[in-house]
């Protein structure tokens, strides 16, 4: 034991160093981190742990049936709560099955923290049962790691991973815990008294000189968009009020990523739908034509961007984000400003009101909403509606019709529901919003269902999914069953892998190369057998009916929505294109002759 | 040379297409000051790897045994793009505590050791030897069919050594990388 591991004595001197077992450091830990619900799995190398949670009633432990669950449980946890999501799995199988929702969580900027459990210390290194290199295999997927080798170090170590996974760009954290040290004496420290083992401390307020910078560019601009991402999420909702507000003042229009859908309201005359490969043909346009872009919480990603040499070329660029390294990575910035979303908007908004007041909004911005209101009336998000088959797009449309004026969280798989669900379904308030953006990782939506229905219990929880993502994840349906969770599983069954077979018709002369998903499960039976109720239709006029009859189960539900099957997920910019060269749904006759040669070597 | 020349970039069609191709690539050494504990080269080296940056050079030793840190210097080669990617996701670690540019630093010194066999024989010891001494390079052993010398100096001047050597007799050269410090009295 190190002297610095001891607890200082406070100034009343009343206590002394708390010693208990490494098992009971981590259950004193994690409540005094204010952790009430965690998702796991228990094995061999973390039966201690368990043991003591078993007499810990102020922690809610949720039993999944496969580790990725667990991870993807706990992100949707995070998203919808802006608290940290904590995952306790066994050493080997149990850590690497958590390895999928690691990535994803550093790839969105999550905040986790994965505890595992580790063969004892003496066998690390003898390929012992159910032994792996954890923190080998996760060094590269995680914000940082530890294996805690020294009881005295335990408490310490998860006091640091949970500041570590919060704070700067959140992100996933893992503890690696022998099983020895979790039988193994020591003493415990608190959140107050452990002293930090690394020196982290990232840079939350921007630079006073660079935000005047960015706000005499927005005053002076004439075709001003700002460009949000998941950040302004990350940042709390008092980002998104910000946000609302520097957008009001300024009377900018907003357009976001994916992950950042929700922080600015779909309903606003402000917001042009979300930007990208599936985006919005009015934002897409905004972003090609616009003379200042402020970025913010945003990283410039490939499904954003499109061409790069054709991106956006005649703006300057304000760059906001927490990670200095995601400034200039992908798109230079004229200001880059590297602090959190919603201090750097305040002090933006700050900056705006002290400046002099710049000529009207009406006036110095008529001419660009006027722009933006012709590419608003070409309807990009058109589709051809039909009366005989349920349309994904029209399906969608109801879903939100329908649940609009409820306390709603949406969840989604990946692939083209997800992306209708990004066009159709109108976020309207942050962390509302829980997709697997930056990974893309199919199977997502249902545990994270799970996660969001934990930490909202009372609220309407749906998992906008696909029939194929779907399955990468059913088990889950059997902890919704065990905990009384009644999420939604809206399933838009068109019988493919939908982004795939629109992939292959597009870019490989309909060769539908094991795309089909043959021998699906009879969805309303799955349902049924898991204890959970299963509706089905393939007739539009039945659609509301039904979609009323989910939300007025209070049981888990899987919706087999049957839609139309060869539809396409569109506008689209094609690979190699640029924003202002989206293909829209009227032209999408031939559309194997839209991307050239170089487009199709593109992921 | 400069890392500060920055050739206006062309930008690339595509994101997977990012060469940065009309930028000029520079040797850069940055000098990482990180917490001493398991695996944190590992963490450093991957970093390089998982992202596709070259080493030319990499060296890591405890520099302070009290504060448990260790400082490693790797050279590294890159376009401007690159090398300011480097640093900042090198500064991104949760294990550093300092990172530094060292080429960009016009106090920087960099400085490398090597230990370089020669066989020789004759007339040729006299030549070898005569070498060494120009270079300052001491003898740690000699036998009667060659020599070790031990040099030490900036990069390009072991480059030099070596390469007077090679017709002279070399069989082996190990060498340390380059170690990097600031001159004047601050310390990072």
């Amino acid at each position: 034991m190190t002297t610095e591991t001891l607890p200082k004595t406070p100034a009343d001197g009343a206590q002394t160093p708390q010693i208990m077992t490494g098992a009971e450091i981590v259950v004193r830990a994690l409540l005094d981190q204010g952790v009430t619900d965690l998702f796991g799995y228990p094995g061999g190398a973390v039966l201690p742990i368990y043991d003591a949670l078993f007499h810990e009633p102020r922690l809610k432990h949720v039993l999944v049936r496969h580790e990725q669950g667990a991870g993807h449980a706990a992100e949707g946890y995070a998203r919808a709560t802006g608290k940290p999501g904590v995952v306790l799995v066994t050493s080997g199988p149990g850590a690497t099955n958590t390895v999928t929702a690691i990535v994803d969580a550093l790839m969105d900027s999550i905040p986790l923290v994965v505890l595992t459990g580790q063969v004892p210390t003496h066998l690390i290194g003898t390929d012992a049962f159910q032994e792996c290199d954890t923190v080998g295999i996760t060094r590269s997927c995680t914000k940082h790691n530890f294996l805690v080798k020294d009881v005295n170090q335990l408490a310490r170590v998860i006091h640091e991973a949970f500041a570590i996974a919060t704070s700067g760009r959140p992100g996933p954290v893992v503890i690696d815990i022998p099983k020895d040290v979790q039988f193994a004496s020591g003493v415990y420290v608190s959140p107050a008294d452990a002293k930090p083992i690394h020196n982290y401390h990232p840079r939350v307020d921007g630079d006073a000189a660079a935000i005047a910078e960015a706000a005499a560019l927005i005053a002076g601009a004439r075709r001003p968009l700002f460009y949000t991402g998941g950040g302004v999420i990350n940042a709390g909702p008092s980002a998104s009020a910000s946000l609302r507000r520097l957008a009001a003042l300024t009377g900018a229009p907003v357009t976001s990523t994916l992950m950042g859908l929700g922080a600015f309201p779909a309903d606003d005359p402000a917001w042009l739908g979300m930007v990208g490969m599936h985006g919005a043909y009015e934002a897409n346009h905004a972003m090609h034509d616009c003379d200042v872009m402020v970025a913010v919480g945003a990283r410039f990603d490939d499904r954003v961007t499109g061409r790069l040499d054709a991106f956006s070329p005649g703006s300057k660029k304000i760059h906001i984000d927490i990670d200095p390294a995601s400034i200039g990575k992908v798109v230079r910035a004229d200001v880059g400003i590297v602090g959190d979303a919603g201090k750097v908007l305040d002090a933006l908004i700050a900056a705006w009101n002290r400046s002099p007041a710049p000529a009207a909004v009406p006036e110095r911005l008529a001419d660009w909403w006027e722009q933006i209101d012709r590419w608003r009336a070409r309807k990009g998000f058109a589709y051809r509606p039909s009366s005989t088959l349920i349309k994904p797009q029209y399906a969608i449309e109801r879903l939100y019709e329908l649940t609009k004026n409820r306390d709603t969280y949406i969840t989604t798989e990946v692939g083209q529901h997800q992306m209708w669900a990004a066009q159709f379904y109108r976020v309207q308030e942050p962390n509302r919003w829980m997709t697997s953006g930056g990974l893309g990782t199919m199977g997502y939506g249902l545990p994270a269902a799970v996660g969001v229905q934990i930490a909202h219990p009372d609220s309407l929880v749906i998992d906008i999914a696909g029939d194929a993502s779907v399955q990468m994840t059913i088990q889950e349906m059997s902890t919704a069953l065990q905990y009384d969770l009644p999420i939604k599983i809206f399933i838009l069954n068109n019988e493919w892998m939908g982004m795939v077979r629109q992939w292959q018709q597009l870019l490989h002369g309909e060769r539908y190369s094991h795309s089909y998903s043959s021998s699906l499960p009879d969805f309303v039976k799955l349902a049924e057998a898991y204890g959970g109720v299963g509706l089905r239709t393939d007739k539009p006029d039945e659609l509301d009916d039904l979609i009323l009859e989910m939300i007025d189960t209070p049981r888990p539900v899987i919706f087999d929505c049957r839609v139309e099957r060869a539809e396409n997920c569109l506008p689209m910019i094609p690979s190699g294109k640029a924003h202002n060269d989206m293909i829209l749904g009227e032209d999408a006759t031939d559309m194997s002759s839209v991307i050239d040669a170089a487009g199709r070597r593109l992921v | 040379m400069s890392v500060r020349d920055k050739i206006a970039p062309e930008a690339p069609a595509s994101a997977y297409d990012m060469g940065h191709a009309a930028e000029i690539e520079h040797l850069a050494t940055f000098a990482v000051l990180v917490d001493n504990e398991p695996g944190v080269l590992h963490r450093v080296v991957g970093l390089f790897a998982a992202r596709g940056y070259n080493i030319e050079s990499l060296t890591v030793a405890e520099t302070d045994p009290g504060a448990r840190t260790s400082r490693i210097t790797i050279v590294t080669r890159g376009t401007p793009h690159v090398l300011s990617q480097i640093e900042a996701q090198l500064k991104k670690m949760v294990s550093a505590r300092h990172v530094q540019d060292v080429t960009r630093d016009p106090n920087g010194v960099e400085r490398e050791l090597a230990l370089v066999k020669v066989r020789v024989v004759g007339a040729q010891r006299v030549e070898a030897k005569m070498v060494a001494d120009i270079f300052r390079a001491s003898i740690v052993d000699t036998t009667t069919g060659g020599f070790i010398f031990e040099i030490t100096g900036a990069t390009s001047k072991i480059d030099k050594f070596v390469g007077l050597m090679r017709p002279l007799g070399l069989i082996e050269v190990s060498r340390t990388g380059v170690l990097s410090i600031e001159r004047g009295a601050e310390a990072v």
